[in-house]
Formats: C-alpha cells, structure tokens, sequence
C-alpha cells in the first residue's frame, strides 16, 4: 500500500475509509470518466443499424467530425454553414451571458461580503429560494414574463415605453436573462467568498491613502478576488454552452443552441455517433477557450479550487 | 521641517446606539509632537482614532487639524494617514507599489514612484527589496514597509493603531526606538494607540490615559507616571501597591491615611486633587514596588510599613519580595540587585521604608484589572 493511502485509512479508519474511496472512485470513474469515454468511443463509430454493431463495418472512422464541417457528402455548400454557424454563435452568446452575469453578481458578491447584519441572511435567501423551484418551470414563468402579452410587455405598453409589445422572445432578449438567471449563484457565490476573506482593513487603507471606489475595487478587490471571478466565469460560461432547457423553452424560433443539434442528432435522427462527436467539440472547445482565458488572465488551475 | 499640525479634540463624544464610546473627550496635540493614548482594550482609545482619520463621525464635538474643523471631511480627503493593526499591507501588490500606492493614485509616473519607493527603502533600511510581495518580508520588514507607505502620502498627522502588537518582544522593544527616531526625523505629529504602558511611556512627549471612555490624564511620561489623577492611572500605568483607607488628616498638599491593614501612613497628594481630598474621605494610597526600602523589623512610624512576606522571587536586574497586602493583594517589593547577599525572609515579618514623596494619595477609585 502506498505511504498516502496508509495514512488515509490510518486517519479515516478502513471501514470509513473505503466506503468514502469507494464513492469517490464510483463518482469519479463511474459517473464521469467511463461515460465520457463512452462518448468518445461512440464519435468515433458509424451509425450502424443494431445487428451490425460490432460487425465488420463497425470501424472507426473521422465521417462524423468532417460533417460537422463540411456538412453531408454531397451537399449544395463546401461547409456545414448552418451548424458551424450555431456553434460559434453559442460559444459567443455563452461568452456574453458569461460578462453581463459577471457584471450583475460582482457588485451583489461584493455587497453581500463586505456588509454585516441580519438582512444579508435575508438577502442571500432571496437569492436561493427560487432555485428551490424546477430549472424547467423557473424557465416557463421567465417566458410568462417576458411573453408578448407577459408581465414586462403589459407594464412597458401601459406605461407609454412601447406603442406595441415587444417581441422579446424573438430577440433572443428572455434567452439571454433566462440563462443569466439560470446561474447567478453560480457566480455570486464563489466571489462571494473570496471577497468575505478579504480584510476590510485593506480597503481601509487605501481609503485612507485618497483611493477612490473604482480604483479600490480595481487595485485592491478584483485583484483578490481574481480566483473567485475565475472560478465563477468558468462555471457559468461551461453551464450556459451546455444548457438546453433554456434555450428550448426560452429561444426564439431562429435561435438555435448547438446543444439543441446534438439533442436533435440523439433523440430526432437517433444518430448516437454523429451527436457524441458534437458534443466533443462542443466540451473540447470549450476547455481549451478556458484554459486559454486562464492563461491571459494569469490563474492557476489551483486558484479555481479555492 | 514643518513644526507640525496640531489635533485638537472638542468635547468629543462617540455613542453607539446607548453605548458610549467615548465621553467627552477635550484633547489638545501640538504639532510634532508623539502623542499616546493609553488604556485597556475597549477603552475607546481605537474609536478617538478612527474619528481622527475620518472613518467615524463623531456622535458630537469635533476634530481639528491643523485648526480646521474635520467635520464632513472623508478619510481620504484628511491630511492624515493611518497604520492598521494588522498594517493591510496589499498581498498581491509589490513591496515598492504598496509604498507608492498614494502616488499611484495622484496619477504619478512610474518611474516617479520606483525612485520614491527607493527613498524610502532607504530609509527603512530595506534598500533594494522592493520587488518582493510583503509575504516575502519579516514581522518588523512588514511594520517599516507600513509605515513607508504611510509616510509616502506625506501626511501631516499619522496616526498608529497598535502597530507593534503583533511583534515579539525584542523586536517590539527595537521598533520602539525605531519609531520614536522615523517620528523626529520627519517632524510630523503622531498620535499613537497602545495598550502597552512601557510603549506610551518611553516613546511619547505626551500620553492620554483613558478608561472606559474617558480620559482620565493627560501629561507626559513622569507625570503621568509619578503623579496620577486617578486611581486608574496610577494602577494602570506601571506596577503599584494600593492602601485602602480614610483621610485622617490633611496637612497642606500631604495627607495622613488610615489604612486598612498597614497603621497611618503618610503620602503626598497628587497634583489634580490638590485641596480636593478630605478629612474622613475614602482614599487610596499608591507606593511603586521600587519606592520600597528595607528597615530594621518592627520600626514604627507614619512611613513605614510592616507584613509577612510570602513569596519571594530573583528577577536578574531586582529581588521581587511579596508580602501580604490589602484585600487579598500582595504588595510587591523590588530592591536593585547590587551584589548584596540576599537572605530569605519567607513567612517572617519585614518592615518596609518609603519617601513620602514617592508615595500618592487619591481618592478611592475603580483600579485597573490584570
């Protein structure tokens, strides 16, 4: 047995021990690696009719990859345009819903951190209570609101902001605020508890030196609060590309999310190694987008953790 | 240099909610000068200081700098900085930006900022380690980089929260000296906040001393020390014996007490309550262990003073004797260690002989708690 694990089970005792191993190992290797392999496994193959499955024209081949580019043998365009054109418009989108949550949970975290008294209890309840609820019915009341008859557009009309109901469905505006929505704990919370750790002393002093807000927010908090904004960006950015819910219930009839494709290629066109090859790109792309932002903003994989 | 600008306090009050903070506080600091205020944790002497800095706004009376009134005035906009406790220094920012920090935001260059820096790396002994991050720097390094970055924002009062509570005694004892020596070579006031009498004592020209929100006394060291306003002071400023007992007699600017253990004693009467202390008044009588001479055993007298002894320790520099003293208190003897062979006298009577001088009457008060 190696020294670590001696010591493990040294602390935790063998019975204990094990079955907290043994579930983090089911976790780990159960319910992430294996079926990820899978995935990969499955991108890689034809699409096969049942009985030939293991057959001999069960090869691996690279067709599923190339139509996602270049669309199907044969076609009228040299590239798939029109999935090529959603993938990147969710990673942009997903960017954005990424910045303007930032924006929104930033000075809430902040808030939430740095102010003492029971009504942050409060507050903080306000903010999870709602995710009490269902993602899909929290999706379906956001379009009861933002309807062309909903609650925003009878307010906006009544008070003279619009001549006619605004179609927010259609501009993409409820997916948008249905997706923010979906994951402001998601950002609000691990800034949140970077910023609690930071000495209001700090702020303090730089008050104290003629520091303005903004500059103390820029020089001393954000700074701080870097591996807390990292580690929410990264969730929110990872969660808006994959979502689904949302932009099912919430899209408008143009907006296609590239999950909505890979749902399609699974459930629709029963294609399992043409949507496992999407959805690769789709998780491969993304790490490396934020892998690569890491890098630009100087945060080790360790910080993210925190 | 500057003679200094001045801080005047005017009947100063700080409530929170019901609790007062502070009372009444009337506070005169001259320019250049290094001023203290002295007293226990929660005496408000941190609360004075915040106000001065602008963080609080007084409940009532105001703060002057320099004869201007402060009232409105942000902490950012006082010509005053402030040293933290826990100094703040900035984790993620260098040593040489931390110092800089005040310029960086009147919109410096940075080349202008290295070469500050670079002064006052000097000048804190620290040339040449302003690259690193304050992680990187000891107790005491940390302490001059905060009060480089102090002094960098070149303000007329600086004001000291503590700043050596966090050292350990040699290096506390050194930057006593240090800071004392910073203070005379920039000239500016500072007006510094401890609990640690040893600290206001040798580094201030003057010391405030303050209980539960009032200042009991302001003067400088030897005042303060030999010539106590209150029973507070004189309990909390250094070690002192206290005799409980009544005024028997007042003769001039001296006093005759009835003790309750230790026969009539004589003792001069401090200063503040000259005419003040009467006849058949409750007072209290305060002679420092140091004060204390031997005396052949049994010798009577309005000045002398005789108990069991209880303990006796050997402290290097003194002979600690301990006695049986009033209300369950030792009074506690220290006679210089001159090379003189020293016989125990546990659990025999000894008599004790004191100058009336050094001894002070006061009226009974509350005593400072270990």
């Amino acid at each position: 047995m190696p020294p670590f694990l001696k010591e493990y089970f040294n602390r935790n005792g063998i019975g204990l021990g094990s079955v907290m191993l043994g579930l983090v190992l089911f976790w780990t290797v159960g319910l992430i690696i294996l079926p990820q392999l899978s995935m990969l496994d499955f991108s890689f193959r034809p699409n096969l009719p049942p009985p030939e499955i293991g057959g001999p024209k069960d090869l691996y081949t690279l067709e599923n990859y190339k139509y996602l580019i270049f669309g199907p043998e044969g076609g009228s365009q040299d590239y798939n345009a029109v999935d090529l054109r959603v993938f990147y418009r969710t990673l942009i989108a997903a960017v954005l819903v990424t910045l303007f949550n930032l924006m929104l949970c930033y000075p809430i975290a902040y808030y939430l951190a740095q102010t003492k008294g029971n009504h942050i209890r409060v507050l903080a309840l306000m903010l999870i209570i709602p995710y009490w609820i269902n993602e899909i019915l929290r999706a379906f009341a956001l379009r009861i609101i933002f309807g062309e008859s909903g609650v925003l557009n009878n307010i906006l009309v009544g008070a003279g902001v619009f001549d006619t109901p605004f179609d927010f469905i259609r501009n993409d505006i409820a997916l948008y605020a249905g997706l923010g929505y979906a994951y402001i704990l998601l950002m609000i919370f691990p800034i949140y508890n970077v910023i609690e750790s930071l000495d209001r002393n700090q702020i303090e002093a730089a008050r104290d030196m003629g520091a303005s807000w903004t500059r103390i927010h820029r020089r001393v908090v954000i700074p701080y609060a870097k591996p807390g904004i990292s580690s929410g960006c990264t969730m929110v950015f990872m969660l808006s590309a994959g979502a689904l819910a949302a932009p099912q219930i919430l899209g408008g009839p143009s907006s296609l999310w590239f999950t909505q494709l890979i749902y399609q290629q699974f459930n629709d066109n029963s294609d399992w190694p043409q949507g496992a090859a999407y959805a690769v790109v789709l998780l491969v792309t993304c790490i490396l987008l934020v892998l690569a932002l890491m890098r630009v903003f100087k945060v080790n994989m360790g910080d993210i953790g925190k | 240099m500057s003679a200094g600008v001045g801080v005047n306090l005017e009947d100063l009050w700080i409530r929170f909610g019901d609790f007062v903070a502070v009372r009444e506080a009337n506070v005169h600091i001259n320019g250049g000068d290094f001023f203290s205020f002295l007293g226990p944790s929660g005496c408000g002497k941190t609360t004075i200081l915040r106000a001065v800095s602008g963080f609080l706004e007084p409940s009532q009376g105001n703060v002057l700098i320099g004869g201007n009134n402060m009232k409105g005035i942000g902490p950012n906009k006082r010509p005053t900085a402030l040293i933290f406790q826990n100094l703040a220094l900035f984790p993620l920012m260098k040593v040489w930006e931390n110092i800089t920090f005040s310029m960086e935001i009147k919109g410096a260059s940075a080349r202008e900022r290295r070469k500050r820096a670079d002064e006052l790396l000097d000048m804190i002994a620290l040339t040449g380690q302003g690259d690193k991050l304050p992680s990187e720097l000891s107790g005491g390094q940390k302490q001059r980089v905060a009060i480089a970055r102090a002094l960098c924002a070149e303000p007329d009062v600086l004001l000291l929260d503590e700043p050596l509570s966090a050292l350990d005694l040699k290096l506390r004892q050194h930057m006593r000296s240090e800071l004392r020596e910073i203070q005379k070579r920039v000239g500016i006031t500072f007006i510094y906040i401890t609990h640690d009498q040893g600290e206001a004592l040798t580094m201030s020209d003057n010391v405030a001393v303050m209980r539960a929100g009032v200042i009991d006394q302001i003067g400088d060291g030897k005042s303060i020390y030999n010539d106590p306003n209150t029973a507070f002071a004189a309990s909390f400023v250094g070690e002192n014996n206290v005799f409980r007992g009544t005024v028997k007699r007042v003769i001039g600017n001296e006093a005759m007490i009835t003790t309750n253990r230790s026969g009539d004693l004589m003792a001069r009467i401090s200063t503040a309550n000259h005419g003040k202390l009467k006849e058949g008044d409750d007072a209290m009588l305060f002679i420092r262990p140091e004060a204390f001479a031997l005396a052949p055993v049994g010798t009577q007298g309005d000045h002398f003073v005789t108990a069991q002894v209880t303990k006796e320790e050997f402290e290097g520099n003194v002979f600690n004797i301990f006695m049986e003293g009033d209300g369950g208190k030792e009074i506690k003897v220290a006679l210089p260690n001159l090379g003189q062979s020293f016989e125990s006298h546990k659990g025999e009577p000894m008599t004790l002989e004191y100058d009336v001088k050094n001894a002070v009457a006061l009226p009974a008060g509350v005593l400072a708690t270990e």
